[in-house]
């Protein structure tokens, strides 16, 4: 069986959940995926209409190649059972769950979403979960979140929370978050899920936004949450390969399948050794640039 | 279902409609008052979606007045549904 293409999850577009023109638009900016938001960008008093319109747009407004996540709020809120009792039966492509502190936690998410799962025939395993760390508890606890369940297949990093949870500034360089985000990717690797990064905030300032992802691709962040359309074509180009990543994958790509048919398990290129990682780095390489395997 | 108080829900921005629901009095009907910059092209439209939502909630009496910025049919139902429930109370929202 040919092996299941990894989805490129390099950019996620936050869209407020209560205003109707960025909802509809929304699958027009070239973001890989999309994020439906009824938590930090709805107003307290409009929780309910931003609700019944997210679940509206969600029917009716074709995100094209998205993968559309939602934003609940927490389930120790007011709002964040009817979130759910209204997105759930959707089944969007994944609910993002902010601030995840702890396993209890989850199976508590999780119990709910199958609840609602079985009232409407719905299978429980088409529907994933990104969990959001945006505590110190949260970091402490990302290991075991991000095992428990197969449902979990990314795990993203909310700077903004969980430097107010630490109790200090979000600086530029994101000094005080760098061990957190650490953790989180480690923790994403370890059980093979994507680890995303935080936004950038500061829409205007380009150059700063991509040295940003580049550092967050260089320790291992498989995309970024964006907050403006404008800052999607920075993040999806600093993500994808550069022209001479993908000629060196492609190298051994090829190699690798001539080196196969002679029954061999390590070879060389150009005086370096390739082994199976290499190759498994360059597949991924491949992967993400999108290059069709069958032309090599 | 039965209205029991004024809600207000949407904006004026591009895209939106604001709706803003009184009770009515047992027997009046449905008094809408649509403003629209698009009336002549969709005004039928519009108000064929306002309707949609007061009969699925069986609301047959209420002062409705509507003003559209260009909102496509399902956030004109979204935001009719929000409006009705407020007025319901059975959600909570910005005139509570």
């Amino acid at each position: 069986m040919a092996k299941a293409k990894r989805k490129n999850r390099r950019s996620m577009l936050y869209i407020p959940g209560n205003n109707p023109a960025m909802l509809q638009n929304g699958g027009v900016y070239g973001a890989d995926c999309v994020l439906l938001d009824l938590e930090d960008a709805v107003a307290l008093n409009q929780k309910d209409a931003a609700r019944i319109l997210v679940r509206n747009m969600l029917q009716n407004v074709d995100y094209y190649n998205c993968e559309v996540s939602v934003r609940v709020n927490h389930i120790s809120t007011p709002f964040g059972l009817a979130d759910l009792e209204e997105i759930v039966p959707l089944q969007p492509d994944a609910i993002r769950f902010p601030k995840t502190e702890s396993i209890q936690e989850l199976a508590e998410l999780i119990r709910i979403i199958e609840e609602i799962e079985d009232k409407h025939n719905l299978p429980h395993d088409k529907m994933k979960i990104h969990a959001m760390i945006e505590t110190a508890v949260g970091v402490q606890n990302v290991y075991q979140i991000a095992a428990y369940s197969k449902r979990v297949d990314a795990i993203t990093i909310g700077g903004q929370d969980l430097t107010a949870d630490m109790g200090i500034e979000k600086t530029k360089d994101n000094a005080g978050i760098d061990y957190a985000r650490k953790q989180i990717i480690m923790a994403a690797k370890a059980n093979g899920i994507d680890a995303i990064d935080t936004v950038f905030a500061d829409v205007d300032d380009e150059e700063g936004l991509r040295e940003e992802t580049l550092y967050a691709k260089k320790i291992g962040f498989s995309g970024k949450a964006v907050i403006n359309p404008r800052q999607i074509d920075i993040v999806n180009d600093a993500f994808m390969p550069t022209d001479e990543e993908i000629r060196k994958a492609s190298k051994i790509y090829r190699g690798w399948v001539k080196a196969k048919a002679e029954g061999l398990g390590v070879f060389a290129i150009d005086g370096k050794m390739i082994d199976a990682p290499v190759f498994a780095r360059a597949e991924r390489v491949l992967e993400i640039a999108n290059v069709d395997l069958n032309t090599l | 279902m039965k209205l029991i108080q004024s809600a207000q829900v949407g904006t004026f921005e591009s895209s939106d409609i604001m709706i803003l629901i009184d009770p009515a009095d047992m027997g009046t009907g449905r008094d809408i008052e649509l403003d629209s910059n698009v009336i002549l092209q969709y005004g039928d439209d519009i108000l064929q979606s306002i309707h949609k939502i007061l009969d699925k909630y069986e609301i047959a009496d209420v002062k409705m007045v509507a003003t559209d910025k260009g909102a496509l049919n399902h956030t004109i139902e979204a935001r009719v549904e929000a409006a009705l429930l407020r007025a319901m109370n059975i959600q909570k929202g910005t005139l509570l």
